[in-house]
Order: structure tokens, then C-alpha cells, then sequence
């Protein structure tokens, strides 16, 4: 695979991609303000948010083992996976073991971040995204580019050409609501006959061994009860005590997410179909997966387990409304994934993320969670750097500097020199083109330096 | 009450605009302060920091503490490099205990300079006038770290004859990001470039910020797309000194 500065002048190079990508974000930002805005105090349920989750991770082990045991006393059946491979096993061999040869399933990170839609292909079981853009990204055979918003990066025309180009019996027109209606028609059926329903889980609440999702479509309600199993996957940062910190979180993710109140469906799940109901699955599964989590714990990634995946730090984010989810080349894309991706994945390979980032802090200050995304991906930053993962010219450089900065009359000498040189560069002002940062003056100038550096004008006459 | 103050002139303002360390010092003495640049200082040790490279920037912090120590407050005129100072050399040292308090006390007392003259001056220049229109880009360090917003605006406003034009998403990064704009410039062109569309579209004839690494990225944007938008350091204008040349024009 191509690496991340490939990716992102791709990204840079794609017209379409920045308008899609710029409709959706800004739409975003524009509604979570007013959202914001209306909200009584949003600094402190903030705060209490941050307070949540901080509990509960601190105190992982105990919350899930109250929630293991409440799950199974409603009928659950709980299922814990170290890795991502694990987890995938087990979903695969619990759809075999129900003789499934479909399934339906509702849209999840984490389902991506363990790669179920691919160790389901190889095992043969046929899958249905019942999410709508997730749905547009099977269809492309793409990965999600957001994680609310999967087809972020699709325009309407191109969602209608996929459409018309494999739908069973697609509208010509392209208006929303005709669209819509060709992806029910195609959906539906599926989804009703599918055998088994995956999920995942926004939240995990650890007294009731309920699960709760929330979608805007209503599609994990059809895909999940109708099937005969219900499996869902859940990673175990998910997990809060009860009901009403759950209903807390809702809120803050709703508004951080879409700036609406709630999102349209949100549904709790606790145990399988009992004696007496009318519908609801044979079997519900749970499977806990920890996938690196426990590791992020002891190495200093906890905050990051905060994370609800609301998708604001990207929407907000001056990198990702440039380049788009793609380029950051994990599961999850922009100032989280950028945090998340080297901790799931490595680091070596990924080092660019945490480098690719202004430290402009509105990630910061956006997030639900109050996660410090800045502070984390410099983290990243210094644990690359004591590795020796970073290149040798900026090690060197970085070092020749800092030396010369610890001697402040050679520094003075320098600077001295360094202004003289670069002012021969110039013209009227302006340097066209620099020898070392071509990358600046590719499509910028910079302005040519003074003549004299502050300090050579202070020393000597105390004034200009 | 005279002030003992230590000016830090940050690299950018050493190297490529000395203007804005000269402005900063002349409203300090207006705004009744004994002005001193302290001969230890160099960088603030940000670039060190922000590239992970945690053994050079706690060695040029440490410099920097011991130059700036002795003095009742410090003043910088960027947001970015007080920022580094303020909130990030107590970090540094957080697992120091001989140099925690220092880094502490120094984080303490210093300041932006446009913040420092409202905040703690309460001063406002008088009898300065410019003709013109402007806007303001707030940049993220100064912004986000050491809540600065109110300040220049409060000080801009009381010179004669400035006017003001809103700039859509003004709380926006400009894509300079220090070494970013180097390590990835396409990303940061593109940013920018963003940037620069925003400010023209405002029909001003001045862009003003309060950190000369954003206002050099989008200076250099405007100067390239051929607009004829002046940029100044906010503190020139502050200072009376709005009526010397913008950045990348000769003196
Ligand atoms: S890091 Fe914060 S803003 Fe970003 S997705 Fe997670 S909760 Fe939302």
C-alpha cells in the first residue's frame, strides 16, 4: 500500500473528493454549533462525560464482569476476544454453527477495525450492509471513509451511478428520495431473510447486561430482531454503569456527531426473545473484544479509550477536510484515528499520522470526551523519535539546531548569517523559491528576512 | 509601578521581522514597563518539542528558564511560543522535581504581549491612527491554550480610524503548524490557500494577527495569488508603528 503523503496528494488532487467531504463537514460543524449553543452547560456534561468514562476504565475489569453476568442472566450468551482474529473466529463460527448462510449487519467500527466484512467473505457467509452508506461502500467494495458518515467522500451523482449500475431495478432519476427508495427495495428483502444479525454496540451498560445502539435509519432494529442470532461485537472501552450515564453519553454524542438532540433509533437490547414476546432472536451473542485495548491502557493511551466515536475532531479538522478519511489509511480516519491507527496497528508504519497535524487543538476542543488529541499525538511523536523511527536528515538537523540554540553567541552568529544568506534569495521583498523548503514555495513566497537580525539591532543601538 | 519586564523574541521575529520585537517593547514603555531583553535566551526550544525530540527541548528550556528567571514577568509577542512556556515547559519537567517549581514559576509569569498590556497593563494605546480596514485571524495556540481572543481586539479598537470586517472561520488553523507546513506542504497549501480566499473576500485592506509564523504562511499565500492585502503583526499597529512597511514589502 501506497504510504500516507501519496495518499493524501491523491486525496489533494481529487476535486469531487474535497466538495463531498467539505458538504458533509461543514454541514456538521454548522449544526453541532447551534446544538452547542442550546445546550445548558455543555462544558460541564463535558466534563461529567470525560468523568464517565474515566471511571469505568479505570475500573474495566469489574464493569465488565457485572455486565458479563447481567448479559447472561437475560439470556446472552458472552464471549470474550484478545485479538482481532479471535473475535472474527468466533462470529464466524457462531454463524456456522446456526447454519447461516446470510448475514445481515448493521454498521460498526469496530466490526471494520477487526476486518468481520473480510473474514466473513472468506468463510463464505454472504454479507448485507443494511447501513445506508455503508451499503454505497460495499457496492464500490471501498473501506468507510468517516466513521458516522462511511460515504462521506461520495458525491450524490456518483452514489446514483453505483446505484443504476447494480441495483436490481434502480429509478433513473437522481433525486434523494428516488435513490433512497432503490436502496430499500434492494435492502429489505435481504434483510429480512437473513439468518444471523451483527451488530456493535455504542454502549454496554454494566447493570442491566443491556446493549444499546443507535442509528438514524432504523436499520440495526430490522437487521438485529428479525434474524434468527443476534451476535454483536463490542470493544470493552464501550461499557458505562447504567442506564442513565448511558443516556448521558447519548446526548453528548448525538449533538457532537449530527447537532441533533438524539439520533432518530436508539434501541436497547438485553437477552434474546423470552417466553411470551412476539419477535426478537433465538440466541444473542456478545462478543468483548479487546484487540489492544487493555495495552492502550498501560501505555499511556487511557484518554483515548474515552473515545464515544463521534466523528467531531474530524469534522473538524483543518488536515482531514483537506485529504478526506482515505488517507489516513486505517480503520479510523483523522485526529482519533491518528492516535488510534498506531496503537491497533504499529507505530513504524504510520508514523507520518501524528506528524501530519498543525497541534491546532480544535480536536481538543470539540471532543465530547475532552480527549487531548494534540497531547496524545505528540506522544506518538516522541515515542517515534526515541525508537529512531524518524529520518535520519531531521534527526540530524533537529540536533545541529539545538546544539548551536545552547550556545547563544554562536546561535547569534548563525542567525546573523542565515538572514544575510537567505535576503540574497530574494527579490522586492519576496523569496520565489527556497533551496531547502521548496515544498513552501511551491505555491506560497516567503517574505525575505530583515537585514539585521532584532538581536544584532538591539545590542547595538537599543532601537532600530 | 514600574514593571521589570523580560522581553522573549521568539526566532521568527529575530530572524525575519524585528519590527514586531521593537513594537512590542515601545507599548510596553507606554504602557509604563522597564523593558529588557535578556542575552541568554535563543528558541523557546518549540520545534524540538513538537518533533518528539523531548532531550534537546527540555535542555533549551531549561536555558530558557534560567535566562528568564530573574525577572518580574515575561512577555512575548507570539501566542504560540508563550503557549510553549506556559503550558508546556511544566510538563516537560513534570517528573523533575529540581525543575518543576522553576518551570512552574516561570509559566507563571509570562505572557502575550497584547494580552499582558490588557489583561495586566490595562493600558490602550492613545493618539494612534491608521486608515484602513481589517480582520483578524486568531491564531490556535494563543487561542486555545492561552484563551487569547478579546485582547487584541480590545486594543485594536481604540486606534483612530481602524475599522473591522468579520473573517469567516477566523478560529481556523492557517496550516503553518511549524514544521507541518514544511513536512507536508501540500496539505498546508491547501489550507492556506482556504485561508487566503477568506481574507480577500472580506475586501480588507490589512489581515492582523498576533504570531508571526501564521501571518509569514498567509502573507506569502496572498502575496502569490496576487492580492493586495498588507499583513501586519497586531502589535505594529498597537505600537504605532502600522505606518512602516507589511510584511514582505522593502523598507
Ligand atoms: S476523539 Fe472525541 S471528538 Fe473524536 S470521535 Fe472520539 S469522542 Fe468524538
Amino acid at each position: 500500500m501506497s504510504g500516507f503523503k501519496e495518499r493524501a496528494d491523491a486525496a489533494l488532487a481529487d476535486p469531487i473528493l474535497k466538495i463531498a467531504v467539505e458538504r458533509t463537514t461543514g454541514t456538521a460543524e454548522t449544526k453541532r454549533m447551534i446544538a452547542i449553543d442550546a445546550f445548558p452547560d455543555f462544558e460541564a456534561a463535558r466534563t461529567r462525560a470525560a468523568a464517565i468514562k474515566d471511571h469505568v476504565i479505570a475500573h474495566l475489569g469489574a464493569y465488565l464482569e457485572q455486565f458479563e453476568a447481567n448479559a447472561i442472566a437475560a439470556g446472552a450468551k458472552v464471549h470474550w476476544a484478545e485479538t482481532a482474529d479471535e473475535a472474527c473466529k468466533i462470529v464466524i463460527d457462531i454463524c456456522k454453527a446456526a447454519g447461516a448462510g446470510s448475514v445481515a449487519r448493521s454498521k460498526s467500527m469496530l466490526g471494520e477495525e477487526i476486518g468481520l466484512p473480510h473474514a466473513l467473505a472468506e468463510a463464505g457467509i454472504d454479507r448485507v450492509e443494511t447501513d445506508l452508506a455503508e451499503h454505497i461502500i460495499q457496492l464500490a467494495d471501498e473501506r468507510p471513509s468517516h466513521i458516522i458518515w462511511p460515504a462521506m467522500h461520495k458525491t450524490r451523482e456518483q452514489v446514483s451511478a453505483l446505484f443504476k449500475a447494480r441495483h436490481r431495478s434502480p429509478h433513473e432519476e437522481e433525486t434523494i428520495a428516488a435513490m433512497a427508495e432503490s436502496a430499500r427495495r434492494e435492502l429489505r428483502t435481504q434483510m429480512l431473510g437473513a439468518d444471523v444479525g451483527i451488530s456493535g454496540a455504542n454502549f454496554l451498560i454494566a447493570d442491566s447486561g443491556a446493549v444499546c445502539t443507535v442509528t438514524n435509519e432504523g436499520n440495526a432494529e430490522l437487521s438485529l430482531v428479525p434474524p434468527r442470532v443476534h451476535i454483536v461485537t463490542a470493544g470493552i472501552e464501550k461499557i458505562v454503569p447504567s442506564t442513565p450515564h448511558a443516556i448521558h453519553m447519548l446526548r453528548m454524542l448525538a449533538r457532537s456527531a449530527t447537532g441533533a438532540a438524539l439520533t432518530q433509533y436508539t434501541t436497547f437490547y438485553t437477552g434474546p426473545k423470552r417466553a411470551g414476546d412476539r419477535d426478537g432472536p433465538d440466541a444473542m451473542h456478545i462478543v468483548l473484544v479487546d484487540n489492544g485495548r487493555t495495552k492502550m491502557r498501560e501505555e499511556g493511551l487511557a484518554e483515548m479509550l474515552r473515545c464515544i466515536r463521534c466523528g467531531a475532531c474530524m469534522n473538524h479538522c483543518v488536515v482531514f477536510r483537506q485529504i478526506g478519511g482515505h488517507a489516513y489509511g486505517g480503520t479510523y480516519p483523522g485526529p482519533m484515528g491518528a492516535v488510534l491507527t498506531p496503537a491497533l496497528d504499529a507505530l513504524a508504519p504510520n508514523r507520518d499520522l501524528a506528524h501530519a497535524c498543525t497541534l491546532n487543538g480544535k480536536c481538543q476542543e470539540v471532543c465530547p470526551v475532552r480527549i487531548p488529541l494534540p497531547t496524545l499525538l505528540k506522544g506518538w511523536r516522541e515515542k517515534s523519535w526515541r525508537e529512531g523511527l524518524e529520518p535520519a536528515s531531521i534527526r540530524a538537523g533537529l540536533g545541529l539546531w539545538a546544539w548551536v540554540a545552547m550556545r547563544p553567541r554562536l546561535y547569534r552568529l548563525g542567525t546573523g548569517i542565515a538572514v544575510r544568506a537567505l535576503r540574497l534569495l530574494g527579490t522586492k521583498g519576496w523569496i520565489a523559491k527556497l533551496p531547502l523548503a521548496g515544498g513552501w514555495t511551491r505555491d506560497r513566497d516567503m517574505p525575505k528576512p530583515a537585514a539585521r537580525t532584532f538581536m544584532a539591532q538591539y545590542q547595538k543601538e537599543r532601537r532600530p | 509601578m514600574t514593571k521589570n519586564v523580560a522581553l522573549f523574541v521568539t526566532c521568527l521575529v529575530d530572524m525575519m521581522r524585528p519590527r514586531i520585537g521593537f513594537a512590542a517593547i515601545r507599548a510596553l514603555e507606554a504602557a509604563g514597563c522597564a523593558v529588557v531583553v535578556p542575552e541568554g535566551q535563543t528558541c523557546c526550544g518549540q520545534p524540538a518539542l513538537n518533533s518528539g525530540d523531548r532531550d534537546h527541548a527540555a535542555a533549551l528550556a531549561k536555558q530558557t528558564i534560567a535566562a528568564l528567571e530573574p525577572y518580574e514577568a515575561v512577555v512575548i509577542p507570539s501566542g504560540s511560543c508563550a503557549g510553549t512556556i506556559r503550558c508546556h515547559y511544566p510538563e516537560i519537567f513534570a517528573h523533575d522535581s529540581v525543575w518543576l517549581p522553576r518551570a512552574q514559576a516561570v509559566a507563571a509569569k509570562t505572557w502575550e504581549v497584547m494580552a499582558y498590556l490588557d489583561q495586566i497593563c490595562g493600558w490602550k494605546p492613545q493618539g494612534v491612527s491608521v486608515d484602513a480596514r481589517a480582520t483578524y485571524h486568531d491564531s490556535c495556540s494563543g487561542l486555545r491554550e492561552l484563551g487569547i481572543k478579546a485582547q487584541p481586539r480590545r486594543l485594536l479598537r481604540t486606534i483612530d480610524g481602524l475599522t473591522f470586517a468579520p473573517l469567516a472561520g477566523e478560529e481556523t488553523c492557517c496550516g503553518f503548524g511549524g514544521t507541518f507546513c514544511v513536512k507536508y506542504p501540500a496539505i498546508s497549501n491547501a489550507i492556506v490557500g482556504e485561508k487566503a480566499d477568506a481574507i480577500d473576500a472580506t475586501g480588507v485592506d490589512l489581515l492582523l494577527a498576533g504570531d508571526l509564523g501564521c501571518l509569514m504562511n498567509i502573507a506569502g499565500k496572498l502575496h502569490r495569488k496576487g492580492s493586495k492585502v498588507r499583513a501586519y503583526h497586531a502589535i505594529e499597529l498597537i505600537a504605532g508603528m502600522g505606518d512602516g512597511p507589511a510584511i514582505g514589502e522593502e523598507a
